[in-house]
């Protein structure tokens, strides 16, 4: 038999090491599907690393691919730090995305555009993050199961949007006119698509490690989220802070989705996010909710899925597999973390 | 005004609520039995498509739909053994843990399907269950047609009710169940054991999301496509609030919600305006949100629920 033993502390090198051990197992469990799908294990892993990460343009893609995860991945990791349980950041992406797309049609100079589509894009995710916050601080509705019918509520809002005003009326696809082009974010290498949001995103992840880390507001969040008996009694409103953290997480989904249209497609479809608000939720928990991890967990991720498009292509393995991988990621990362906190003990047999 | 009132309450409105309730009847009947025993269970969106895809597969290649059946429960089940052994065995949070089990389920649904179908421009098909009447009762006007003139499945779900109501609440099993989902120390103290009792009902739960996901692939679509569940998932974790964990009522709001899904579909057919049809599809998911901003003021919820039960702690 086999016993789980809380541990009275955890070596330091275990805690570095943890989100790398979790994406060992990872690895190594689904390699199990590639020898089913009866390709060549290292092969394939070969192929999407090299399709990943194995040349300047490739990082470039990688990076591009990152940026909407870093924005919902420390949406996520912020919101479940105050224990708000935010699942909707792919429906606050969406708002973004859209509120950017409308302000960037307007003609007006270009880096005016820009930050009032940035400014735009994070107020439709506040807004959209405020509901659940709302119906949990008033009317105690689960924020898990309101933000999650949330996504599909704006989906559909979405939809009606390309299928009715802003449909083409010219080719007729449910797409939404493109923005300005002055509007679109500048690049930044000659030859690939790395925009400016990009580098936004990546100044955003340690402005978010001040935040939680070094501010009041920061300090709030955190006692609420580990404690709120505690907040309360010491005069933390924690109904206040519920209510400012999912306005932050929702304005950081939102940026997600400005950032797709400002840099990536320069209009609004159907498919503009293959579920990057809950792949936010994966990498979260790969940084253990510290936004500085959120970066490295990002890159992971859409290495991985760059990868898998190529790896699909050359062995056959279907691209799916990058789903498999997230899901696998997210679970091994769980029982990982299990781990800092207690240690398996093997008891005799007669206990 | 009239004109379209008729249009949309036709004979056949009855048979579709009926018909769109059944899946979310098994889907929230099964999440409500994980939840009365302390487990919230996330992973219910992957597991009716995991199940729904593998049902599909068994059902197209073995050319039975009853194997098919099997294999959704099975696959199910063995969903639910796994969302038991993160958050019961191994004490893991369920909300992280729920939302894992469906981002893999999903992904092994999509990655399997992809394997064994490859790319095709028309998604294969299957001659899906067809409508069984009931001898004399189908006979009975109105409600006859409509409730008894349907697939073998809803007659399952129409009994799977009254059913998850008498193991609930009148029979050892379903007293232990709801022991442990209120006050696992005093079910422990009591001789229950916990951890076998919340596996018991999680796994239950899992295999009536695979009947739900089976209904899916094998009644109402006769294919798999990856929109085959589309949210419903999601619908049956609100209705169990809606329906204060208990069977009846959890079956009550699962047919509520079908007469508002119902509508929409009827509204959209009989071209209300220029209304878009998405405004349709948002109705039920808004009608939720809003019941529950309603229901959830005096909602009681298991108090266990989300506790991680650690015999040793204290």
């Amino acid at each position: 038999m086999f016993r789980l033993e809380a541990r009275s502390s955890t070596p330091a090198w275990f805690n570095l090491a943890l989100p790398l051990i979790a994406i060992a197992v990872t690895l190594v469990l689904c390699s199990g599907l590639i020898a089913v799908a009866g390709a060549g294990v290292l092969e394939a892993y070969g192929v999407m690393l090299s399709a990943s990460l194995g040349d300047s343009y490739a990082i470039t893609e990688t990076l591009v691919r990152a940026a909407p995860m870093i924005f919902t991945g420390l949406a996520v990791a912020i919101a479940f730090r105050a224990k708000f349980w935010n699942i909707g950041a792919e429906g606050q992406l969406l708002a973004g995305a859209v509120a950017g797309c409308a302000v960037g049609a307007i003609p007006m100079p270009g880096y005016l555009a820009m930050l009032l589509m940035a400014l735009a894009g994070a107020a439709a995710g506040a807004i959209v993050a405020l509901v659940p916050a709302t119906l949990r601080v008033k009317f105690k509705v689960d924020d898990v199961v309101s933000s999650l019918l949330l996504n599909s509520v704006i989906y559909y809002a979405l939809m009606a949007l390309i299928e009715g005003p802003w449909k083409d009326s010219f080719s007729g696809y449910p797409i939404s006119p493109p923005i300005e082009d002055s509007a679109n974010f500048p690049v930044l290498l000659e030859g690939t698509r790395l925009h400016l949001g990009v580098i936004v995103a990546l100044i955003a992840a340690p402005l978010c490690w001040f935040l939680i880390a070094r501010t009041t507001l920061g300090f709030r969040i955190r006692v609420t989220g580990e404690n709120p008996e505690a907040a309360r009694y010491g005069g933390i409103n924690v109904k206040r802070v519920l209510l400012s953290t999912a306005l932050l997480s929702g304005a950081l989904a939102g940026l997600a989705g400005v950032g797709e249209v400002g840099g990536v497609h320069f209009q609004v479809m159907s498919d503009i996010s293959p579920g990057y608000g809950y792949s936010g939720i994966v990498v979260a928990m790969l940084a253990r909710l510290n936004p500085l991890g959120v970066v490295p967990a990002a890159i992971f991720l859409a290495a991985v899925m760059t990868g898998a498009e190529a790896m699909s292509r050359a062995t056959g393995v279907p691209a799916f597999l990058s789903d498999v991988i997230q899901g696998t990621a997210l679970l091994a990362m769980l029982v990982a973390l299990l781990f800092t906190a207690y240690r398996i003990r093997r008891v005799g047999a007669s206990a | 005004m009239s004109a379209v009132f008729e249009q949309i309450f036709q004979v056949g409105f009855l048979a579709a609520i009926i018909r769109i309730a059944t899946p979310l009847a098994f889907a929230t009947l099964g999440e409500m039995f994980s939840e009365r025993a302390g487990v919230l269970n996330l992973g219910i969106e992957g597991i009716m498509l995991l199940s729904a895809m593998a049902g599909f597969t068994a059902a197209s290649l073995s050319g039975s739909l009853w194997l098919g059946v099997l294999v959704a429960v099975l696959v199910g089940a063995l969903m639910g053994a796994v969302h038991a052994l993160f958050t019961v065995a191994l004490g893991l949070s369920q909300h992280v843990c729920g939302i894992g089990v469906t981002l893999l389920s999903s992904g092994l649904a999509y990655f399997l399907y992809r394997l064994i179908f490859g790319q095709q421009s028309v998604p294969p098909s299957i001659k899906g269950f067809q409508p069984a009447p009931v001898a004399l009762l189908s006979d009975i006007p109105i409600v006859g047609p409509a409730v008894f003139n349907q697939f073998t499945l809803v007659y399952l779900a129409i009994i799977a009710v009254p059913l998850a109501a008498f193991v609930l609440y009148r029979t050892p099993w379903g007293l232990s169940v709801r022991m442990v989902g209120e006050n696992p120390r005093a079910a422990d103290s009591a001789g229950v054991s916990v951890i076998a009792t919340r596996f018991q009902a999680v796994i239950l739960g899992g295999a009536l999301m695979g009947l739900a996901g089976a209904f899916l692939a094998m009644a109402q679509f006769n294919a798999f496509t990856f929109g085959v569940v589309s949210g419903r998932g999601w619908v049956a974790i609100a209705l169990v609030v809606f329906g204060r964990w208990d069977p009846w009522r959890s079956a009550g709001a699962a047919l509520l919600f079908a007469f508002v899904d119902a509508l929409q579909l009827r509204m959209q057919a009989s071209g209300l305006g220029h209304i878009p049809y998405e405004a349709f599809l948002m109705l039920p998911f808004i009608f939720t949100i809003v019941a529950m901003a309603f229901m959830s003021r005096n909602a009681v919820a298991p108090s266990a629920l989300l506790k991680p039960f650690r015999r040793e702690e204290r």
